[in-house]
């Protein structure tokens, strides 16, 4: 299975320059069109599952806007060798 | 067997730096002067350097860089940020002292302090970023525009019989026997932008291994004054700047190697 992963927009950061959109490896960040920053850009959002928590999109912001967050992987316990 | 169901615990991959300030930078959206004092940020976090560090901000679009960093920061004259930094370095030695400059800044105006600084071996770190013009003041063409680059002062292209060639500073800067570092990256894209971050922290360093002088030149994009969008902004870079300007390790002190 994936990692799960994903990202937080700080709306007073985020320039809606795009550059995370076309960094993004699955292609899972678009400009959110619907919506304006208080500074009156098009900030960007997630658009589907798939994110791996890859940090790609974070490294290439200018304006550090974008906090990425992933699942830690689990590893089931397992039972001890001797009961 | 039964297993109890682990709850996924939730890990932050990528954060703010705690060396920036919460202002909402001046930068044009997607303009790579942003990247570069991300990496600063995160390098001077990493070494736990910020009690200690102190900038000098360049006349030129980052004039305000003292405002996005949390540390103490000064401004210079246009062009002047090696000779101040030499200053407050030799007054304060075990503080950390770097420059952050543009190519009009450091190149044109300021070629004299940064070659002297240079030369003296003065134990400071200088961040230069080449965007190969004016960005500030209207897009002027820099000593560092690429030939047949249009410029608002050279609006049918850089003519080299005219104007002449682009300066390189790292390879200038290399022939310096007080030079312990001086290397040249690129922001354009995620692979580089993480080599030029490795560069930052030797820079840094190099500092603070008394091996003298160290700078790291960062090709970085001005789409607003190219008149492109940002990611057309850093297929330029990658294009038409890495051409002009090599990447690579112009010179690295022995010490730095190992
Ligand atoms: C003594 C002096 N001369 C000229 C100027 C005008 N001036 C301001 S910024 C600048 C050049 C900035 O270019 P660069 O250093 O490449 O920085 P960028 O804006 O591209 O990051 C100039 C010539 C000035 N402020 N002071
Ligand atoms: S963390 Fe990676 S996969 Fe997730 S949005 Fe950013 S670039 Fe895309
Ligand atoms: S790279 Fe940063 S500033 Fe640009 S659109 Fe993405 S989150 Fe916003
Ligand atoms: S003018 Fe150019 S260098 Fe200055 S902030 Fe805008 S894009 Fe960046
Ligand atoms: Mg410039």
């Amino acid at each position: 299975m994936p990692v799960k992963g994903w990202i937080e927009v700080h709306d007073l950061h985020c320039k809606g320059c795009a550059l995370c959109v076309s960094a993004c490896p699955q292609d899972v960040i678009s400009l959110d069109m619907e919506r304006l920053t208080p500074k009156g850009y098009h900030p960007a959002h997630l658009i589907a599952d798939g994110c791996t928590g890859c940090a790609i999109c974070a490294i290439v912001c200018p304006d550090a806007a974008i906090t990425v967050y992933r699942e830690a992987p689990v590893h089931p316990q397992k039972a001890p060798a001797s009961a | 067997m039964m297993t109890t169901p682990v709850k996924p615990e939730i890990q932050v991959v990528y954060q703010r730096p705690d060396s920036f300030t919460d202002l909402t930078t001046h930068y044009c959206p997607g303009c790579t002067h942003g990247i570069a004092h991300r990496l600063v940020a995160e390098v001077i976090d990493e070494m736990g350097l910020r009690e200690k560090s102190i900038g000098v901000a360049p006349v030129g679009c980052s004039v305000f860089a003292y405002k996005y960093f949390n540390m103490d920061f000064v401004e210079a004259a246009h062009g002047r940020a090696p000779a101040m930094a030499t200053g407050i370095k030799r007054v304060l030695p075990k503080n950390t002292v770097f420059t952050y400059q543009g190519d009009g800044d450091l190149a044109s105006i300021g070629m004299a302090e940064i070659i002297h600084a240079a030369a003296r071996g003065e134990n400071i770190t200088v961040i230069f970023i080449n965007n190969a013009i004016y960005g500030m003041t209207g897009g002027q063409m820099a000593p560092t525009t690429l030939p047949g680059m249009k410029t608002t002062s050279s609006p049918f292209g850089r003519d080299v019989e005219l104007s002449g060639y682009p300066v390189r500073m790292c390879e200038i800067l290399a022939t310096m026997e007080g030079a312990g570092y001086i290397v040249r990256r690129s922001l354009h894209d995620a692979k580089h932008i993480r080599q030029a971050k490795k560069a930052i922290r030797l820079a840094f360093e190099t500092q603070e291994r008394g091996l003298g002088f160290a700078m790291v030149e960062l090709l970085s994009s001005c789409p607003t004054n190219w008149e492109i969008n940002p990611h057309e902004a850093l297929d330029f870079i990658a294009e038409r700047m890495v051409p002009v300007f090599p990447l690579g390790d112009y010179k690295v002190n022995e010490e730095l190697k190992h």
